[in-house]
């Protein structure tokens, strides 16, 4: 037997690990990233001589579990049309056995790297309410993402906003307007969804979703009750690091913030107090107190924006007077200033 | 070509099913408990001889001693029987079984004349010492006792790659693909430090298209891959202890 080199071991492993694209229309170019169920690679479809993404499982993970976890994430994406979740092309299986699903190639940074580079409040909240928007689309499909976060966000160069990496969504109910096209998804309720209430497990033994941005009855596994205002808590979430930018607390630290009522608001950092209270009742610890729907929430961000009191924070008179004032300070100074010019000019007359 | 040993991978005796070495070595049948014996055997001896020489600085002929009396105990004591491998990866086990044999053959002043009455196995000792010899500046790897796990991974590599790599010779030379293989060897096992061989270049060498190419290539790291995940499997009792060898020997990409 010939000596393997060093170098011609690892030539070896770099070829065993890359997918086996022949018989597709695809051409490998790179690698993008790994994620929880596997590799995004970037590729050139050949037929139609454009560049998109594929994600295929990883190579030890060829096991039915996964690989059906991976066909069903391209069937709810397949679902879903809309501008703010990226949409798939293709899905099937290569010829060493790894399934995949093909997509647009979304060329952006994640939200939680690009968020340090837009300066404004409002230009932040602006993209929030495009993940608002895409999120509440998924809902009203029946279908809740469960691992929202900065991370799981792109942001093209034009301010298009996507929400990825749909893994381990949960299908709440069929979509009526959907059920003949895609009867075929199966709903985890079908397909692996605990009988009892403990957290839901990847093959690895990991929680799904992210520590931080998962709602506190998903974080104690109570899956089979969970529904849209989990997604909520997690938007509560995106919020304030978009507003302070920093990670939410998670585990111990998170009671610990409950045992202080005012924690939330200064975990928020500088921002407006209105915004803050908004993602504090994203972010209830009790779901009931959340808002009732993704449009809830996103309707009083747009509140704010548009200077109107919002929901989720009761003004006294001062603060009322205040926010009426700087809602309308350009009526106003061109009031006062028509009041001065014409109390100068009676002053001159007189003279 | 010269095999190494006459047991286990080289000689195409790896069975293309999901079948656990590690598993059927603890077997009543007495004939499954050898195959697996010599198929464990077969992926570890020289990496197990290379430690020896290096780690506990043995001569070359008592390091073949050892080695051989090693895998005779291994067999002969049932050893095994005392791994779990929710414990440990089988190579640590193996390694620290080694280490124990070593220490204690050493303490012995007066020891049998090895091999006496144990089943002797085929192994050739000088291929490894070329590969020891070849290795050079990364003996000094094992010089820590923390770096012996490195070793002996890289090396249970390099030894499990080289099965695979035979294995594939054999079975692209039974069903007429020698152009597959000999592409593959050409680019991905030969020119280290040199200038890669291109894909039209081959095509000329070998009087194919430079799509055969590309397609005969992938056909033979598919099967490298399949054959390197079937001897995996061999080597390791669990599916969890599968899927993080494979994860660590063939599931990531270098940045």
């Amino acid at each position: 037997m010939n000596w393997l080199s060093d170098e011609a071991i690892a030539r070896l492993q770099t070829a065993s690990a890359l997918p086996d694209l022949a018989g597709t229309r695809y051409r490998l170019i790179g690698r993008v990233g790994s994620g929880g169920m596997g590799t995004v690679y970037l590729a050139e479809d050949s037929a139609l001589g454009r560049r998109v993404a594929l994600k295929i499982i990883d190579l030890p993970e060829l096991r039915a579990d996964l690989s059906a976890r991976l066909l069903r994430e391209a069937q709810i994406l397949a679902r879903l049309e809309h501008p703010g979740i990226v949409p798939v092309h293709d899905a099937g299986t290569l010829a060493d056995g790894r399934v995949f699903y093909a997509m647009k190639f979304v060329e952006g940074e994640r939200l939680d790297i690009r968020a340090k580079r837009i300066e404004t409040i409002p230009d932040r909240l602006r993209i929030f309410q495009r993940i608002c928007e895409a999120v509440a689309f998924a809902h009203a499909h029946g279908i809740l993402h469960r691992d929202l976060k900065p991370e799981n966000i792109m942001v093209g160069p034009f301010g298009e906003v996507l929400v990825m990496d749909w893994g381990v969504a949960k299908i709440l109910r069929e979509d009526p307007a959907a059920q003949e096209d895609h009867a075929g998804i199966p709903t985890e309720r079908s397909q692996n969804a605990p009988t009892e209430t403990k957290p839901l497990k990847t093959a690895h033994g990991t929680v799904l979703g992210t520590a931080g941005y998962m709602a506190p009855e998903q974080a104690r596994g109570e899956i089979a009750s969970l529904d849209e205002r989990a997604d909520i808590y997690s938007l509560g979430a995106i919020l304030r690091f978009l507003l302070s930018g920093k990670q939410p607390a998670a585990g111990e630290e998170r009671l610990n913030r409950l045992n202080n009522e005012s924690a939330p608001l200064a975990a928020a950092g500088s921002a407006p107090k209105a915004v803050a209270a908004i993602s504090q009742k994203a972010m209830a610890e009790d779901r009931a107190s959340r808002y009732a729907s993704v449009s809830d929430l996103a309707n009083d961000i747009a509140r704010y924006l548009d200077g109107s009191p919002v929901s989720a924070y009761p003004e006294n008179v001062f603060q009322k007077t205040g926010r009426w004032a700087t809602r309308y300070r350009v009526a106003i100074g061109l009031v006062l200033a028509y009041l001065i010019v014409r109390a100068l000019l009676l002053l001159w007359l007189r003279r | 070509m010269t095999r190494d040993t006459n047991i286990g991978g080289a000689s195409g005796r790896f069975p293309a099913t999901h079948w656990s070495a590690v598993l059927a070595a603890r077997s009543d049948d007495p004939a499954e408990r050898s195959r697996a014996l010599e198929a464990i055997a077969a992926a570890y001896w020289k990496p197990i001889y290379k430690y020896v020489r290096i780690r506990w600085s043995k001569p070359t002929e008592d390091a073949k001693d050892l080695t051989q009396d090693f895998f005779a105990k291994l067999f002969e004591k049932e050893y095994l029987d005392a791994f779990d491998p929710a414990k440990a990866r089988l190579r640590t086990f193996l390694r620290v079984c080694a280490d124990r044999f070593v220490a204690n053959e050493a303490k012995a002043a007066t020891r049998l004349k090895r091999g006496g009455g144990a089943a002797h196995l085929s192994l050739d000792f000088d291929a490894a010492e070329n590969e020891l010899q070849r290795a050079g500046p990364h003996l000094q790897l094992v010089a820590s006792p923390e770096s012996t796990d490195d070793f002996l991974e890289k090396e249970f590599i390099r030894s499990l790659f080289g099965i695979v790599v035979e294995r594939l010779r054999s079975e692209c030379d039974s069903r007429g693909k020698q152009i597959h293989f000999r592409l593959f060897e050409i680019y991905d096992l030969e020119g280290d430090g040199g200038r890669k061989a291109s894909y039209a270049d081959l095509a000329k060498e070998f009087q194919i298209a430079p799509t055969d190419v590309t397609n005969y290539l992938a056909f033979a790291r598919r099967e490298f891959r399949r054959i390197a995940l079937d001897c995996l499997r061999e080597m390791t009792a669990s599916e969890d202890e599968f899927r993080r060898e494979a994860r660590a020997l063939l599931g990531v990409v270098p940045e």
